[in-house]
């Protein structure tokens, strides 16, 4: 009798993962673009970056001069995590180790996530689940091919490393670095599958824990209280920074990463036995019943819509902002090394104290990510014709030109405002670690003094959709290509008229330089010919 | 009775693909007018140029007396549309969306809000994205008919309704009706049009194949007649309706019992089209 109660349970167990091969050879088809590509990029920044480091500083002495006070700087650690200054191998990858941990865990997390919840939701495992595929087999391929991925890329940084004749054991660390904190992230994307019962309310779960766990062990590595730097050794990330390759090479903090990964997939796994296909755990979050009082035209409606990342922008750019104005304290050093400085002028102008010079190089580089930010809220207009929620409010008594000028102006003021956040932040921060920074009022002057060429861009943007919905996509190739040309064309040896072509080399370099009148009403002419343009072409066209 | 949809000659092509081939269309005020076609023929795009969203190639069309291209934010305010495939706001939760739509036409009737959502039992606090299909749909109904305004453009409204909603959209079609208001309703599913209108128009191809009164277009088609007769033996006939009473009196006293059926919607549509291309419930 037991011998058989014994082997019902074990075939029922069995079939609960019948099909899971099948799962994973269909699931990798699907993915054999992304999780190779994804493998070799990431592999790509650790070896590439390792690279770059070693070349320029042939020894410890030297890259500890070169680096000088940067590595102590606490904005540094927040970013970067522990830094290994005692080798040169250390150096080279500490850029690298954390920036990698967390692309790694964001692969594990959308591998495993794709073959789960977005797979459910779309009712495609209904499908499956009609056929002859177990209960555990959807889960467990998914799993597999998401670890397969965080493993590649660990593994393979590993082999890129040690090609590079790296020391061995630590470049075995820095693999398993990252592996931490990959399983750790699939692991948690497993269980919050489970939980929510949409894909967004799966990426809300676990994007927002890696923020969360990101911020923990910021705090943990730059406190200098024992109590300040366990919070360190609580999460994901936080094992990942203390592996420490090339330094502690701690390797148990692969088993602390496992662990995490083992636990929250046993509770995946019983939550999977019990729910419903298609339902969550957690109910799915209500709204209003009623709209607003102010939800009543297309502004309102692009402003509801995109509050979020809005939001997400300004928490950014803020961030990055602080970052910029507190490295002003070790600018001095780090340009005392020649090659650096001229980095710095050919792209921030050769006028003013090199605090300024560093200044308008990273607003230039903030300006570009800004751009991207107009753009995308102007290329919503296109999402929203190719998706059919234009045609809707087009069919209400709403102007063409009311919806266009919504996403439009949309589009110029949040990049204007965040410029002027960053300008801002700067002088704020700048001023407080170092009296030869920038002014609060120099540094917003700069920041807007960019804003013109940022427009031009997102003007073209709106002249693109203008023409045609299917064409606003170019608009990511102006951005690229007026970036390069702009802002790095002089570093790559461009001939000037070329340079030219680009809006962002029209714009003043400040602070320090002089700001030109004449260059910048031009650019504002050019910006308003090219939104008019799209307006007149967009009222001509089918808008269906 | 003036017409609140007219279309002559229209033409519309995408490229290489002929949309619209000389379509002809008229709908009068006040009635429901079943627009009826495949996937493909043509439908969606028409109603999208009597909307004022595409520009025709060429042709003649005016909505409510005013031309849709010219004057489409005017035309607007007089009319509600529910799109084939509705594509919500995923953040934007079912009542918001409603209420933006209902205040983008210049306001909606609350207390018609309420019980729309009633009788569609739609949840109004669900996010976009957490909808159904056919939620998705309800939203977009509810959001149209609260709307008082004289023309509802539908564009296969019921889609992924299941049968219950689609008796109580049947109904709420009739109360629309009964308020005078014009109903334009293109549909590849021909027994909601039979039920829902007092005229169709097949489309074809791009071009309206045949087009009039539901009673009017049965006539043309002949009905179908069975008579059983005393003996256990049956006898069968098409003809047109006003032949029935001198077949039957042609077979005497024998007939015990009699089965008259007339033509349906889809006895014209698959005259027109043949079985292979009619697209099955
Ligand atoms: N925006 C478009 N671009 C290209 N072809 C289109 C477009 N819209 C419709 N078509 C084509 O026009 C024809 C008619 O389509 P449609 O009006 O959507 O038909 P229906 O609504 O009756 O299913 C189809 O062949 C369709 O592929
Ligand atoms: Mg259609």
């Amino acid at each position: 009798m037991s011998t058989l109660a014994l082997s019902t349970a074990a075939r029922a167990r069995s079939s609960a993962y019948a099909g899971t091969g099948q799962l994973l050879a269909l699931a990798w088809r699907r993915d054999r673009v992304l999780i190779p590509a994804s493998i070799l990029g990431l592999t790509a920044l650790s070896v590439g970056s390792a690279k770059a480091t070693l070349e320029l500083y042939p020894d410890l002495d030297s890259a500890q001069q070169g680096l000088g006070s940067v590595l102590l700087n606490p904005a540094v650690q927040a970013l970067y995590g522990p830094v290994v200054a005692t080798s040169i191998d250390g150096l080279a990858v500490f850029k690298t180790v954390m920036l990698g941990a967390v692309f790694t865990a964001i692969l594990g997390f959308v591998v495993t996530r794709r073959h789960t919840r977005s797979e459910e939701e779309e009712g495609r495992l209904e499908l499956l689940g009609a056929g002859v595929v177990g209960r555990r087999a959807p889960l467990t391929a998914a799993l597999l091919l998401a670890l397969l991925a965080v493993l590649g890329a660990g593994a393979l940084s590993t082999l890129g490393l040690l090609g590079l004749g790296m020391e061995p054991v630590g470049s075995l660390a820095f693999g398993s670095a990252w592996l931490t904190a990959g399983v750790s992230a699939i692991g948690l994307t497993a269980l919050a599958a489970q939980l929510a019962a949409t894909a967004r309310g799966c990426g809300g779960l676990v994007l927002g824990a890696l923020g969360i766990d990101f911020l923990l062990r910021a705090v943990g590595d730059t406190a200098t209280s024992p109590a300040g730097q366990a919070l360190g050794w609580l999460t994901p990330l936080g094992w990942a920074g203390r592996t420490e390759p090339y330094g502690a090479n701690r390797f148990f903090t692969l088993g602390l990463g496992v662990a995490l990964a083992a636990g929250a997939t046993a509770i995946a796994y019983r939550l999977l036995a019990t729910r419903d296909l298609g339902s969550g755990i957690l109910p799915s979050r209500r709204g209003l019943a009623e709209a607003s009082r102010v939800l009543r035209s297309p502004a309102a409606l692009v402003g509801r819509l995109t509050r979020g990342s809005v939001l997400g922008w300004l928490v950014g750019v803020a961030v990055v902002a602080a970052v910029v104005g507190s490295l002003l304290a070790s600018v001095t050093e780090m340009a005392a090394d020649p090659a650096v400085r001229a980095m710095l002028e050919r792209v921030g102008g050769a006028a003013g104290s090199i605090e300024d010079i560093f200044v308008s190089t990273e607003l230039r580089f903030i300006a570009g990510a800004v751009t991207a930010a107009g753009v995308a809220l102007v290329l919503r207009l296109a999402g929203a014709e190719r998706g059919g929620a234009a045609e809707v409010v087009l069919a209400t008594p709403t102007r063409r030109s009311s919806w266009y000028a919504a996403h439009v102006g949309a589009g110029f003021t949040l990049t204007a405002v965040l410029l002027a956040v960053v300008g801002t932040l700067i002088g704020a921060v700048g001023h407080r670690v170092t009296p030869q920074a920038p002014t609060v009022a120099e540094g917003l002057g700069a920041a807007l003094a960019l804003v013109p060429g940022v427009w031009v861009v997102v003007g073209a943007a709106a002249a693109l959709f203008g023409l045609g919905a299917r064409y606003a996509a170019w608009s990511w190739g102006v951005l690229l290509v007026g970036f390069l040309l702009g802002e790095v064309g002089r570093t790559m040896g461009l001939p000037e008229w070329v340079i030219s072509l680009s809006p962002f080399a029209h714009t003043s370099h400040l602070p320090g330089g002089r700001f030109d009148l004449t260059p910048t009403l031009l650019l504002l002419s050019v910006a308003a010919a090219l939104v008019g343009f799209g307006l007149l072409a967009y009222q001509r066209r089918d808008a269906a | 009775m003036a017409a609140a949809v007219e279309i002559r000659g229209l033409h519309k092509s995408f490229g290489e693909t002929r949309a619209l081939d000389g379509l002809d269309l008229t709908v009068a005020e006040g009635e429901v007018h079943g627009f009826l076609g495949p996937n493909g023929s043509g439908k969606s795009t028409t109603i999208r140029i009597l909307l004022g969203l595409l520009k025709a190639d060429s042709g003649g069309v005016s909505v409510l007396g005013r031309d849709p291209w010219r004057d489409a934010t005017d035309l607007h305010r007089s009319l509600a549309y529910v799109p084939g495939d509705v594509v919500l706001w995923p953040t934007l939760t079912g009542g918001e969306t409603i209420d933006l739509l209902g205040r983008l036409r210049g306001g909606l009737d609350p207390a018609r809000r309420a019980d729309l959502l009633n009788r569609f039992e739609l949840d109004p606090t669900v996010k976009g994205k957490a909808y159904s299909k056919g939620n998705r749909q309800k939203v977009a109904l509810v959001s149209a008919l609260a709307a008082d305004v004289p023309l509802l453009i539908l564009d296969e409204p019921t889609s992924g309704l299941d049968p219950l909603m689609e008796r109580v959209f049947q109904e709420e079609l009739v109360r629309v009706r009964q308020d005078g208001r014009t109903v334009l309703l293109s549909s590849h599913i021909l027994s909601e049009v039979e039920r829902a209108c007092s005229s169709v128009s097949i489309v074809r191809a791009g071009r309206v194949v045949e087009s009039g009164a539901l009673t009017d277009l049965r006539e043309v088609m002949d009905t179908r007649v069975v008579a059983t007769l005393t003996d256990g033996t049956q006898e069968h006939a098409s003809l047109p309706a006003a032949e029935v009473p001198a077949w039957v009196s042609a077979l005497g006293p024998s007939v015990a019992s009699l089965s008259v059926t007339p033509a349906t919607l889809e006895d014209l549509f698959l005259a027109r089209y043949g079985r292979s291309e009619v697209t099955p419930r």
